[in-house]
């Protein structure tokens, strides 16, 4: 039997690193449908998991690989799939349903230009706000945007524990650039690994009630075939997983969804920081487009300017106090991202009313260092 | 309740959730009744079966089955059951959904997990319209049928189920209607043991919509289903269907071909 944990150093492309990273979080389940620049991850996969036992399929469409990533999660198995915006766009429906019923699984976008078809092969960070609002209803989503190749591996495993200790979708928004980019990782030993398992019922199955949620508002899961014979419903339910059309039991019910992942917005949270401690310039990135930052950032100091980098390690649940908190004393906040105005609504809503200044980039490449420090200087001028 | 009062089904249906919240006259309670007596008869565990359903009146079927049960997004049963018997072949995976769901807005869905030969049982309630959102036209319709979206008539060809999914590679189809209890009944029971696609059309009186729109009472639309129906042994592709002159109905097609799951744990046996 070959290893899981592939543990050492090697220089390997992002896509190849988030496969890893979703076989050592122990992922069993992988389904999806060809699109670029996300298919590479579907063939490692493909490579990988018939040694290991692990279950790859590839569906006719994205909708139907993300409704078996959601039968696999009920059936017990760690599930991922991974597509590009316009396979999330057909997918939203049915992410809706992971939320409503409460399935974990990991859903990883690498992003490309859009809209519509656009720039297949080319980066951009243009699927913010789909992966926060392109479902119907209201829902909380957990994102996390990785920056190179070894958070394409770390990231993956970090989104599968936070889907099976939250029982929710999480998205990994990655870009093209990171997917296709060739860089060293590191795969640790899998001792050193963490990995989070869902909670599953103790109550015997007599008194579960599938939807019945302690303080941490995240309800145990039983899989199927094990004895509890629960029924789950995309239709608004009671604790009993019951089909139920009352106010109230919506009204619980949605708050609980959104709640529980509100409430644990510190703890899910995860920024970097880079000389924030007395920056005047606030410059706040995420993905690809935080290393040019970082850059601008350092070469702004060397020139004697005031600025600091906050990098979004997580975008979603939106850190709004940490924003608030780390903006208090500057002048003025950067918001650097490879779309045309997305993130940059969050930060300027959290840090009011500090003047915040956009820098937009469409296609391909990420913003250079250069355009960040001339933004810098002109707010330090 | 006391034991001579207990229903000889209570034990497979979520009694709580009754009673149903189906139409007088629906032919959806009597694929339910149907479902759960073959799983009875054939005593076989509850604990190891997963009823899958999509979005309509036949979809609300897994809400009342006391088995596991997931009711999923509108066309979506499949893909859905896909991921189930592909990671749990140790379990029944079975299917309750209707036309719509299954052959409009899932029909992708249904011919390659035909073609892949998924190990699951299928059981797909035709009454020829969209129940459900009030008897509109869908893919099974009678072609100039009068219905709120087609007015004047329908205008579109309908698909023979049986033909479609036979040929897309299914290893058992079979057409019965729900007057034809007993073999509806043993066609389920067939395809519950059987390993690989399978799949039983039921023609099912939607008695408020399709019924009630074509002037038809329940009474006149089970009556149809004895005199207009002919069982047969013949070619999906001869199992032609009109419900007002003749609907063949049978079981059409039982072969034994490797599954998706089979093939699969082959391949993991080599790749190891
Ligand atoms: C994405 C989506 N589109 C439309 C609907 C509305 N809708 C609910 S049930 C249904 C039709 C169901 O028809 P069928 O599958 O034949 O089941 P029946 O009600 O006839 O048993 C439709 C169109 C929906 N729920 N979701
Ligand atoms: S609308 Fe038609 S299919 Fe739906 S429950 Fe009523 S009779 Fe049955
Ligand atoms: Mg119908």
């Amino acid at each position: 039997m070959a290893n899981r944990v592939l543990t050492g150093t090697r220089f390997v492309h992002g896509d190849w690193a988030c496969a890893e990273g979703a076989i050592s979080a122990g992922c069993g389940y992988y389904a999806a449908y060809p699109i670029t620049p996300a298919t590479e991850i579907a063939e490692r996969i493909a490579q990988r998991f018939p040694v290991l036992g692990g279950k790859f399929i590839q569906f006719e469409d994205e909708i139907g690989a993300i409704a078996s990533v959601i039968g696999a999660s009920f059936s017990g198995l760690k599930a991922m799939t991974a597509t590009s915006g316009p396979g999330v766009s057909l997918m939203l429906e049915n992410i809706g349903l992971a939320v409503m019923t409460e399935a974990p699984c990991v859903i990883v976008n690498v992003m490309r230009g859009g809209p519509s078809t656009g720039q297949p092969t080319m980066g951009a960070q243009g699927d913010v706000m789909q992966c926060r609002w392109g479902m119907h209803g209201d829902v909380e989503t957990i994102a996390l945007a990785p920056q190179s190749v070894q958070e394409m591996y770390d990231l993956t495993v970090e989104a599968f524990n936070l889907s099976e200790a939250y029982r929710t979708p999480v998205f990994l928004l990655s870009d093209a650039n990171i997917g296709h980019l060739y860089e060293r990782l590191t795969i640790p030993r899998e001792e050193e690994l963490t990995l989070v398992d869902r909670k599953r019922p103790t109550l015997p199955p007599s008194e579960y009630l599938p939807y019945r949620a302690d303080e941490s508002l995240v309800p145990p899961m039983a899989s199927f075939g094990d004895g509890y014979r629960f029924y789950s419903t995309g239709l608004t339910h009671d604790e009993k997983g019951y089909p139920d059309m009352s106010v109230e039991t919506q009204d619980k019910l949605v708050r609980r969804l959104c709640d529980k992942i509100r409430r644990n917005t510190d703890k899910i949270t995860m920024v970097e920081t880079l000389m924030t401690d007395d920056c005047e310039v606030l410059v706040v990135a995420y993905g690809i487009a935080a290393r040019s930052a970082a850059t601008a950032v350092k070469q702004a100091r060397e020139r004697g300017l005031k600025a600091g980098l906050l990098r979004l390690v997580s975008l979603w649940p939106f850190p709004d106090k940490l924003l608030e908190k780390m903006a208090e004393d500057a002048k003025a906040v950067i918001v650097a991202e490879m779309n045309y105005g997305q993130l940059v609504r969050e930060v300027e809503r959290a840090v009011k009313p500090k003047p915040v200044r956009f820098l937009p980039k469409l296609g391909e490449n990420p913003h250079t260092p250069g355009e960040i420090l001339e933004a810098i200087r002109r707010i330090d001028a | 309740m006391t034991e001579e009062m207990k229903h000889p089904l209570s034990d497979y249906l979520r009694m709580d959730r009754l009673p149903h919240i189906w139409c007088a006259g629906c032919g959806l309670g009597i694929i339910l009744h149907s479902y759960v007596e073959a799983i009875q008869e054939l005593s076989m565990d509850l604990d190891k079966i997963v009823t899958v359903s999509g979005i309509g009146c036949a979809g609300r079927a897994s809400g009342y089955v006391n088995t596991d049960a997931f009711h999923t997004t509108h066309g979506r049963a499949l893909p859905f059951a896909t991921g189930i018997s592909i990671s749990r072949p140790d379990l029944k995976t079975v299917v309750i959904s209707g036309d719509g769901d299954l052959f409009a807005i899932g029909g992708n869905h249904l011919i390659h997990a035909a073609r892949r030969n998924v190990d699951m049982l299928v059981i797909c309630s035709n009454n020829f319209n969209y129940g459900m959102t009030g008897a509109q036209y869908g893919p099974t319709t009678p072609l100039n049928t009068r219905t709120p979206t087609s007015p004047y008539g329908s205008i579109e060809n309908p698909f023979n189920l049986v033909a479609l999914v036979a040929s897309s590679g299914a290893t058992m189809v079979s057409r019965w209607t729900v007057y034809h209890v007993y073999h509806l009944k043993n066609a389920i029971k067939k395809g519950l043991q059987k390993k690989g696609f399978s799949f039983i059309e039921v023609i099912s009186p939607c008695t408020t919509g399709f019924g009630r729109l074509n002037k038809q009472t329940p009474i006149e639309m089970m009556r149809q289903l004895r005199d207009n129906t002919k069982i047969m042994k013949v070619h999906p592709m001869e199992a032609t269907i009109d419900p007002s002159t003749e609907i063949i109905i049978g079981d059409f097609v039982d072969v034994r071909k490797p599954t998706y799951g089979e093939i699969l744990r082959e391949l993991e046996a080599k790749a190891r």
